[in-house]
């Protein structure tokens, strides 16, 4: 039998180009169909113009807003329809539909940010971070006396609560991870029933529970360490701490690989060991995001701080003694004010929490971005042998 | 092969770290195994995962300083079975054992033994490289000694002592301080083994430490494994057959049937299990006509 000799497969010399080879991508729209879209928007605004504003006495923006939305609809539906076909058609109407959703989603929140913005600046100043609200009167401006106060006590609150609240949250983690107790279920549905609960409880539970009957019985160094101070609003913040860094550190607990736990354990070391010196550690930019996150949870509580800071119009720099101000209590405080400057300076105060709150979620992103892009590459190993064994420390929820 | 290292040669290199030229170099560990090779023996061992019965009637001798291989298909419990030598079976929730796993004559399952005192007397390597990320070469060679609270006042010599047994110091003597996920999957797997050595364990169990590496790497470990021998016992699970027969003194053939425990086929020197075994299994097996 001869061998059959298959023709080299080589490319052309030279790869013909035709001009008439464009490039077509199906799912692009093209000048044509933008030409038609912006068609239809301008006369289904005109429409509805005419029908309201002319013809009838008008229903007003949100009316207009919504029949020109519903004739632009229909519009391109007919037109799609006619020039290209009725399934085109209905795939133009459902994207359109859903890029309007998103861009209405949109609409709340840049009106929010930019309208605390528009108010906030004008009495944003430079020593709005260094005074406080001593000799201010009602009748000088909105750039008068500062927020450094708020500052200051909302940095030693929040400071004191994750003091609190991040060893405990590190411990309720690695129960919640590591043990194989059969707690671990009710733990964990504590921990998030404790997320759902209303901060305004948490700043009545510690008043009631410490405030009330402690507060002049108490004292320490003669300061009242059980009446409104920033300690007792740290506790309640970090009530509210406390279930956002379980979880988050909870969830980066469980992306440590099981191999690194046997590895430690076949090294002979103990459990707790384990957890300590290897677990932790290979999960640390994890924990550091939780701390951020656990931050910017209790960073923005008012309610908690209401009968437990109490709020001050002067800088109080000790935590223990005496009632302080926040940035959230300074806004509420503020804008509840008869006076203009003051409404004035609360959107100031609130400009500032804002981009705070806002500074330390991009902090949270750039520390947590390395872990994330690992992720996605990273199996979770799994104990060698006998197909579906369930491995170590892994939970069965 | 020219890739062998001569151990006191390497020492007595001029880069070396801390050691004397010629002197051979004795590390102290306080609170560390005792020193030297020991017998592993296993007498009617079985264990369970559940209700399920996975391994049946092994008996098994393991000797001092020898390299024993334990071959088979997958699933007959060979893993199951070197995770009994150090408690690492036990940490399966459901996992469950009987028989007798004797260390140089002592039960490892006796009541009121430490599951830690085993594991650091024997040690074990995986099948996937798992180097801590969070540590230096250096600080995952020292892991051990940390992790199970042993003491040692020598720490860089030993750190190159077994780095140059796990046949790595060549290559990473210039960058300790680097993390040890940095390494390739070859060097890290010889990083988990230098880690296993540093606490001078008597045993080394390696379940299938070369599936995850390309020939290059698996010549290296396998090398390193011929030199390991002077200093402790190691049992090797592979399905490599060729590689149990270039690195194992004896052997042991498990055999699970359909819906049945596995169990030890035939056990005896590697050349005779090679090639005139007295079962017709473990010759199909080893010529590779099933599994």
């Amino acid at each position: 039998m001869t061998a059959v000799r298959t023709p080299p497969r080589t490319a052309p010399e030279t790869p013909a180009r035709p001009a008439s080879r464009t490039p077509v991508r199906p799912r692009e729209l093209t000048a044509n169909d933008v030409v038609t879209m912006i068609g239809c928007a301008v006369s289904a605004v005109s429409l509805s113009w005419l029908i309201f504003s002319v013809l009838t006495g008008g229903i007003g923006w949100l009316g207009f807003g919504l029949s020109a939305f519903a004739i632009f609809l229909a519009l391109v539906f007919v037109v799609t329809a006619e020039m290209v076909g009725v399934t085109a058609a209905t795939d133009r109407i459902a994207t359109t539909v859903i890029l309007a959703s998103a861009v209405l989603l949109m609409v709340p929140l840049v009106w929010l940010v930019g309208y605390v913005i528009v108010k906030g600046v004008p009495g944003l100043t430079a020593h709005f971070f260094t005074q406080d609200q001593k000799g201010v009167t009602p009748i000088l401006p909105s750039s008068a006396g500062g927020g450094a106060h708020a500052i200051v006590g909302t940095v030693m609150q929040v400071g004191l609560a994750l003091v609190w609240a991040l060893p405990l949250g590190v411990l309720a983690a690695v129960f919640l991870n590591e043990s194989r107790s059969r707690w671990r279920r009710p733990v964990r549905i504590f921990v998030d029933a404790m997320s759902g609960l209303p901060s305004v409880i948490a700043g009545l539970f510690i008043f009631a529970v410490l405030i009330l009957p402690y507060a002049k019985k108490i004292q320490f160094n003669g300061w009242q360490v059980f009446s409104y101070n920033g300690f007792m609003a740290s506790l309640a913040l970090a009530m509210m701490m406390l279930p956002t860094i379980t979880r988050t550190v909870e969830v980066v607990l469980r992306l440590v690989p099981d191999g690194l736990r046997e590895a430690s354990l076949a090294l002979g070391s103990s459990r707790a060991r384990t957890v300590w010196s290897v677990v932790l550690p290979t999960a640390r930019t994890g924990i550091t995001t939780a701390v951020v996150l656990g931050i910017a949870r209790a960073v923005g509580e008012t309610a908690p701080l209401i009968f437990t800071a109490f709020g001050y119009d002067l800088m109080n720099t000790n935590p223990f003694d005496g009632p302080q101000e926040s940035l959230p209590l300074f806004v509420y405080r503020n804008i509840r004010k008869p006076d203009l400057s003051a409404i004035e300076r609360g959107f100031t105060g609130a400009l500032v929490l804002m981009m705070l709150v806002i500074g330390l979620f991009a902090l949270a992103r750039y520390v947590g971005r390395d872990r994330q892009r690992r992720r996605g590459n990273r199996r979770r190993p799994r104990l060698p042998t006998l197909g579906d064994q369930p491995s170590i420390g892994k939970q069965t929820p | 092969m020219t890739e062998t290292i001569d151990l006191t040669q390497e020492a007595a290199s001029p880069n070396g770290r801390g050691a004397t030229p010629g002197a051979p170099t004795t590390i102290e560990l306080v609170g560390g195994p005792p020193p030297g090779a020991a017998t592993l023996e296993a007498r009617d061992a079985c264990a369970w995962f559940g209700d399920r019965l996975v391994l049946e009637g092994v008996n098994l001798v393991m000797p001092a300083g020898r390299v024993t291989a334990l071959i088979g298909p997958s699933g007959c419990g060979k893993s199951t079975f070197i995770r009994m030598l150090n408690r690492m079976h036990e940490l399966v929730p459901s996992a469950a054992l009987s028989g007798e796993i004797l260390l140089d004559g002592a039960d490892i399952y006796e009541r009121g033994r430490r599951a830690q005192d085993v594991r650091m007397r024997v040690g074990m390597v995986f099948q996937k490289p798992n180097p801590f990320p969070a540590m230096s070469i250096r600080d995952n060679v020292l892991a051990g000694l940390k992790l199970a609270r042993v003491k040692c006042k020598q720490k860089d010599e030993l750190v190159e002592q077994s780095l140059v047994r796990a046949s790595l110091w060549r290559e990473v003597r210039d960058r300790l301080d680097s993390p040890g996920g940095a390494l390739s999957g070859g060097q890290q797997q010889r990083l988990c083994i230098a880690r296993s050595l540093a606490v001078h364990p008597n045993v080394l169990l390696m379940d299938e430490p070369c599936s995850a590496l390309d020939p290059t790497s698996t010549g290296r470990v396998e090398e390193t494994i011929a030199e390991l021998r002077e200093h402790v016992t190691v049992v090797i699970v592979t399905h490599n057959m060729q590689q149990a027969h270039r690195v194992s003194d004896s052997c042991a053939f498990f055999l699970a049937a359909e819906n049945e425990p596995g169990r030890v086929v035939e056990q005896g020197p590697t050349e005779t299990l090679f090639s005139h075994p007295d079962d017709p299994r473990t010759l199909a097996y080893v010529e590779g006509r099933f599994g």
